[in-house]
């Protein structure tokens, strides 16, 4: 094998690539045109969310594809879809407690707390701990500890209680956000603001200002200091 | 993990640390920063533009890899094609399933249309998902829609279309509360208070954040909003061509990813919200952009005869990853200057103030690893960088504040063995965001009757620069509108169109009078990341 190459394993068939890619640009050395499991090629959208196992050992790991560094020996298969079950609900009717995860997604009470949805997670989340938290209720510390999600779905695909993780912290988020998290006063103040027309008035003004006037407002305006 | 030679040049950073920490480091002129821009932003190489030779915008400038693009032929023979067959018959058709086209497709909902939002990936895949920073609205006491208006106004270089800017931070604040209704969870202080920075070229701290996830956020919510609503939605199904009537538009020809057949749908209104064109890489430039951005929509539109606005302009965004190499050029959000990070150059020096507008602060880093100054550092794999200094923001603000308020940055680099709040990194420019695009109004019309266009794929409202925190906000207030406005027009008419590709013939007849090779194919849809190797060797059997 010539040098810096590493042999991996797509879906069971070899392959030999060049040892400093990822997983994703891996597969497209190895001749792969993605369609499914490449969406964002950052870290960000979950859609190439990948399993594999690496040489003499049994334990099954995970990455995203996209940031994950192959492995000689790496033998894998991206995940890019799981048929997870989504409920819907209107947010505004919801209260933020458990009994609102009790009725959208009851298999949540199944839980077994054997903690392999946290073992599978690619961005390291405590995933068990977050389903534990909703079912008790805790909904802004379900949406605090879920944040980092990216809907990868891999919890989902290793729960032996079917739960879909990362859907119900999505639906706590949601739910924080919209009936737990304190509101913002000056933002209701500046929406009277907006909605009175008073704001309009005074950009209506600077649109009628010629690019000399504007360029000298520009340059002389105060910046407020940072933190 | 970095590499015994670049952790030698660590070391010179780290000697200059404590005594960079509270220097002022002030802000360009107006003169330096226009001979910054001439001398050193991608923008002013003359080199890299063409003139069109065909469309509404023959004898505009754009770069190269645009017109490839915009100077092609449809895979589609207009005289063969069969339109009898209608597969799709809605209101509103949406084409584009990021923070716009999600926008769009649930406002349009909402005002009674049958709405249909196709994607050539998932719902959701998009450069909205990939936005970390924050996003912009003018909520606080001290700062107003009008204060707003003039930072976009300077940091566009006074071109943009005062009335797009109007409606973007006049809607602004409408837009952070509908967000927080249906449940995007800011970051705010136990009291309410949103907690906001700077970005770059902004006069007020008015950036909301969720952590640096903040369009992930965004985007999750929309979509799940989008599920809940039961709106229609299509994945892995392109738009790869307009259909028109007369001189309106009237729906969209579309193909299915997987199956790879071709679906007809006919619409009363058509939201173009594909997004940009980061994919092109032009220049070779990285990129931050999704897979998907290849300016499927920019051409589509500018087939059936809409001008194109500053598309002689791209943003490239200061802090792209230039090491380690698996992630070079993604974005490292602004948002790490913003809470304090300095940018250092190989000696240990500071060089521009770190909130200078995009264009600005770009055109410094690459001065500074020009041969005019060489003060960059040279990567591994031959990439010039400068150091964004990480450490200082812990040291400012107290430890665990990166970890906690860059919990996506932190995690990248530590799946390289890099701990953001003890080592700097090392960023370069990287092709982040397209300026330009369709011409459109307020309502986000297009000039093409019964065509609308939201998000990144229209332009005018940036001028030649965006300001961060400016495209996640764009993509809603625009969304919105478009989804409104397409709603209302739909609603009025009442009868079915005939369905036509004339639009395509004329455009055809265009491109032969050229001379554009009849090879040259547009939309892409995907970018050819495969080796050349893989195309010699192909061959079609299973058909």
């Amino acid at each position: 094998m010539a040098e810096g190459m590493v042999t991996i394993y797509v879906m069971g068939k070899q392959y030999e690539v060049p040892g400093n890619l990822t997983i994703m640009k891996a597969m497209e050395y190895a001749g792969y045109r993605l369609v499914r499991g490449c969406g964002c090629r950052g870290g960000f959208c979950g859609a190439c969310g990948t399993v594999y196992r690496t040489k003499d050992d049994y334990r099954l790991k995970v990455g995203l594809a996209c940031q994950e560094v192959v492995q000689d020996g790496m033998y894998l298969a991206e995940i890019p879809f799981f048929p997870g079950n989504k409920a819907t609900y209107d947010i505004e009717e919801l209260k933020a407690n458990a009994q609102a995860i009790l009725s959208l997604y009851p298999e949540v009470f199944r839980c077994l707390a054997c903690n392999a949805c946290t073992k599978v997670c690619p961005q390291d989340i405590e995933v068990m701990e977050y389903i534990q938290a909703a079912l008790r209720g805790d909904i802004a510390k379900a949406a605090d500890l879920s944040f980092d999600c990216v809907l990868c779905g891999l919890c989902a695909s290793r729960c032996p209680a079917e739960i879909v993780q990362y859907q119900v912290a999505l639906l706590c988020r949601r739910l924080y956000s919209r009936h737990v998290a304190p509101k913002s006063p000056h933002l209701e103040k500046r929406m009277k603001e907006v909605e009175s027309g008073a704001c309009d008035r005074e950009i209506q003004k600077l649109m009628k200002l010629d690019k000399k006037e504007l360029v000298e407002l520009y340059n002389k305006r105060d910046i407020q200091k940072g933190d | 993990m970095y590499t015994p030679e670049l952790r030698e040049l660590i070391k010179r950073v780290e000697a200059t640390r404590q005594a960079r920490l509270h220097q002022e480091v002030p802000r360009l002129t107006p003169q330096e920063k226009k001979e910054l821009l001439e001398g050193f932003h991608p923008d002013y190489r003359q080199e890299i533009f063409r003139e069109l030779k065909v469309g509404p915008s023959k004898g505009t400038r754009t770069p190269n890899e645009y017109a490839d693009v915009l100077e092609a032929w449809s895979v589609i023979d207009p005289g063969e094609f069969d339109l009898s067959n209608v597969d799709y018959d809605v209101d509103v058709l949406v084409i584009g399933g990021g923070g716009a086209g999600a926008s769009a497709a649930i406002v349009a909902q909402e005002h009674g249309a049958n709405v249909l939002l196709v994607t050539k990936l998932r719902l959701g895949d998009s450069n909205t998902v990939m936005a970390q920073g924050g996003i912009q609205g003018a909520d606080k006491e001290n700062d107003s829609p009008a204060i707003h208006y003039l930072d976009v106004m300077g940091g566009g270089g006074y071109l943009n279309d005062p009335g797009l800017v109007h409606a973007l931070v006049g809607d602004a604040p409408l837009v952070i509360d509908w967000l927080e209704r249906l449940g995007v969870m800011f970051d705010k202080t136990p009291d309410g208070t949103m907690m906001t920075t700077h970005g770059g070229g902004t006069s007020r701290m008015r950036m909301h954040a969720a952590r640096d996830y903040t369009g992930g956020e965004i985007m999750k919510t929309l979509k799940d909003e989008a599920l809940n609503r039961n709106v229609p939605v299509l994945e892995f199904a392109a738009a790869y061509e307009l259909l028109t009537d007369g001189n309106t538009v009237a729906g969209a020809i579309l193909y299915n990813m997987e199956t790879e057949e071709y679906f007809v749908a006919r619409a009363k209104t058509v939201i173009l919200a594909t997004g940009g064109g980061g994919r092109l890489h032009i220049m070779g430039f990285p990129t931050t952009n999704h897979y998907g951005a290849t300016a499927d929509g920019l051409l589509l539109g500018y087939r059936v005869g809409v001008p194109l606005a500053f598309m002689d302009t791209i943003q490239y965004h200061p802090t792209g990853a230039a090491y380690p190499e698996q992630i070079l050029g993604q974005l490292v959000t602004e948002k790490v200057r913003s809470i304090g990070a300095q940018v250092v150059n190989a000696e240990g020096n500071r060089f521009v103030n770190e909130m200078e507008t995009r264009d600005a602060e770009a055109a410094a880093f690459i001065r500074e690893c020009s041969p005019s100054r060489n003060k960059g550092v040279v990567t591994p794999t031959g990439q010039p960088a400068v150091w964004l200094d990480t450490p200082v923001i812990d040291i400012l603000h107290g430890a665990g504040t990166t970890k906690r308020r860059l919990p996506a940055m932190f995690r990248q680099y530590a799946r390289f063995g890099i701990d953001l709040s003890k080592d700097p990194i090392l960023t370069y420019p990287t092709q982040h965001y397209q300026n330009g695009g369709l011409t459109i109004d307020a309502s986000c019309e297009t000039p093409i009757r019964n065509l609308y266009a939201a998000g990144e794929v229209a332009g005018g409202i940036h001028g030649r620069n965006r300001l961060m925190g400016n495209s996640l906000l764009d993509v809603v207030v625009f969304g919105r509108r478009a989804g409104k406005a397409a709603a209302e027009r739909a609603a009025s008419i009442k009868k079915h169109a005939k369905l036509s590709l004339a639009h395509l013939e004329r455009f055809h007849a265009e491109l032969e009078g050229a001379g554009v090779p009849k090879e040259k194919h547009a939309p892409m849809l995907l970018p050819a990341y495969r080796r050349t190797e893989h195309a010699k060797r192909k061959v079609e059997i299973l058909d």
